[in-house]
């Protein structure tokens, strides 16, 4: 794990190594044949990073921010969170059952979803224990470890709002209970309004079918919200009056505020921003030219703006921002920058579409106290050493 | 055109506007027995639990033998396992420690968690009257029902837990926004 953490820009110098050991014969062997189903290359080994646990079923794997390009997070390498591990389902045997208050209730199989009309969306989804780390004053100490907890795909699927016309919800139908099959049965209940807004009932994946760790056969996407709501291994939906009040909504992912009353239903993943290079572990090489590459998302829409400061803060650039920018999903930013190899702080903040601003992480503690860690998204600051080290702050 | 010619020209495009309007006329229509064996939910007024009773009496031994390795004999955790009791009035202080007990506003999520999702090892593997029981023995160690208070459809939703009245909406947006 920390190796591949680590490579940060010393992978050019391991590639010039492997150069120098290349046989004789360089570029006239036959390489391998054709295969049926590809794997990348093994000289590539970064992956997600998880502790060890005595509870291994429950525990979440991060995504290695620092060695992604663009906004496309492979799905092999999409962050994970589960509360009693992947089940491993055949679907012709899942079925998705929608009942309550409903006209029609329906029993549904995967091929009966793939035959409605479908819909491709690139949305990111986030865990809402992302960064909490970074409220504490506790951060980790690279990006994958403070960040990782949020990916971003193309989901393909049909929309919920197709599905709940189809079965035609009656008057009373104001909330949406929604339960996986996974061994704890997952469950968390949402606002028809969302329901009906830009919910995906999702069975591919970035072109393929979901991986078994991203809900095989089927699975909710929630855009903007957090990540537990987005039920994995779904199978069923139940059309009620009122939220069911379940152990992850009504305790779990709710903000314990400094008076002691918490904040129940705080869905939206606020706007965030974050320098995936140079970030924390890695080296700059020394002073020069440098590329400063991040990313940014929004709960609420699309990210219209990010400023970098490489000067402690005190002037900030607008960065680039790659095109598309599409709502609720990363967007790529970049800045061109020469070190001059005196230490510095490098920093990112992002405005989405709602003029929405990413607040600092005093601010964040100044209206939410030390214990709401659960959306935290404050600025991050990595810190530059003057032997190029990369360190969190 | 005829007046016949005129209608069916009418109700063929009506069919298919209606085709198109959200019918795709797949999958199936559940039995009521599919429905009853699916249908799990349990909510903050207690609509959807089902019949069975227990007290914390009965609830110790059950708790003892099926819950204590993961969360203590006392409810105050262990390992990776939070305590899931205790830590009542602690919620606005430096150290809140939040519990069952101390924390969750509705005893019903207590019955639903410990129905569909423990133990931990076996979900969904004990009856409705051990999980009436092991929940009324959860409360019983916060001092929330008595020793002998009897849990069912009825009283369960009822218990009034000390963290009822402890949750807002979410304020958000509570930093600043640009105007525009």
């Amino acid at each position: 794990m920390r190796s591949a953490s680590r490579r940060g820009f010393l992978i050019a110098g391991s590639g010039l190594a492997a150069l120098a050991a290349v046989p004789k014969t360089w570029g006239r062997e036959l390489g391998e044949p054709v295969r049926p189903y590809g794997e990348r290359s093994p000289f590539e080994k970064s992956q997600r990073f998880y502790h060890k646990s005595p509870i291994p079923e429950t525990g979440a794997s991060g995504t290695p921010l620092q060695d992604s390009y663009g906004i496309i997070t492979p799905s092999a390498l999409h962050f994970e969170s589960h509360h009693s591990g992947v089940p491993q389902i055949d679907p012709a045997k899942h079925e998705v059952l929608v009942h309550g208050a409903v006209e029609h209730p329906l029993i549904l199989k995967l091929e009966d979803l793939q035959r409605f009309p479908s819909v491709s969306r690139i949305h990111f989804i986030e865990c809402a224990g992302n960064t909490a780390r970074d409220l504490a004053s506790t951060p980790r100490p690279n990006v994958q470890r403070s960040h990782g907890l949020v990916s971003c795909s193309e989901w393909t699927g049909v929309t919920l709002a197709t599905l709940l016309q189809e079965v035609g919800l009656k008057p009373q139908a104001k909330w949406m209970l929604a339960e996986g099959a996974d061994a704890c049965r997952m469950s968390r209940s949402i606002a028809v309004d969302k329901a009906l807004d830009d919910v995906i009932v999702a069975y591919g994946q970035n072109g393929e079918a979901l991986r078994p760790e991203q809900g095989y056969p089927i699975r909710l996407v929630v855009p903007g919200w957090e990540g537990n709501v987005c039920i994995k291994w779904l199978h069923r939906l139940h059309l009620v009056d009122q939220p069911s009040m379940t152990r992850e909504e009504a305790a779990g992912y709710t903000d314990l505020m400094p008076d002691g009353r918490s904040r129940m239903f705080t869905f939206v993943m606020e706007a965030k921003s974050v320098i995936t290079r140079p970030s924390g572990e890695q080296t700059l090489p020394g002073p020069g030219f440098y590329e400063i590459r991040g990313l940014a998302w929004s709960g609420r829409g699309r990210i219209e703006r990010v400023e970098v400061s490489t000067d402690e803060g005190q002037g900030w650039q607008a960065a680039e921002l790659q095109e598309p920018q599409l709502t609720k999903a990363f967007t790529r930013f970049r800045l061109p920058w020469t070190w001059d190899g005196k230490p510095t702080t490098l920093q990112s903040r992002c405005v989405d579409e709602t003029g929405y601003v990413q607040p600092t992480h005093d601010e964040l503690l100044a209206v939410r106290g030390k214990n709401a860690t659960d959306h935290y998204n404050g600025i991050k600051i990595w810190r530059i050493l003057a032997d190029g080290k990369v360190s969190h702050v | 055109m005829s007046r016949f010619l005129f209608l069916s020209c009418l109700l063929l495009t009506t069919l298919i506007v209606l085709a198109q309007g959200g019918k795709h006329n797949l999958g199936r229509v559940p039995t009521p027995e599919e429905l009853k064996a699916r249908d799990i939910s349990v909510f903050g007024t207690g609509e959807g639990l089902p019949a069975g009773e227990g007290s914390a009496k009965e609830g110790r031994g059950i708790y003892v033998v099926r819950c204590a390795s993961c969360h203590g004999e006392h409810g105050e955790g262990h390992g990776a396992n939070p305590p899931i009791a205790g830590g009542l009035r602690t919620l606005n202080s430096d150290a809140p420690l939040a519990t069952v007990g101390s924390y969750w506003p509705y005893a019903t999520t207590a019955w639903d968690y410990i129905s569909r999702a423990m133990p931990y090892q076996a979900p969904g593997s004990l009856t409705a009257r051990e999980v009436y029981s092991v929940t009324a023995y959860v409360l019983y160690l916060d001092g929330i029902v008595s020793e002998s208070e009897v849990l069912n459809a009825k009283s369960l939703p009822k218990v009034k837990m000390p963290n009822r009245d402890g949750f807002v909406a979410d304020p958000r947006p509570d930093t600043r926004t640009l105007t525009r």
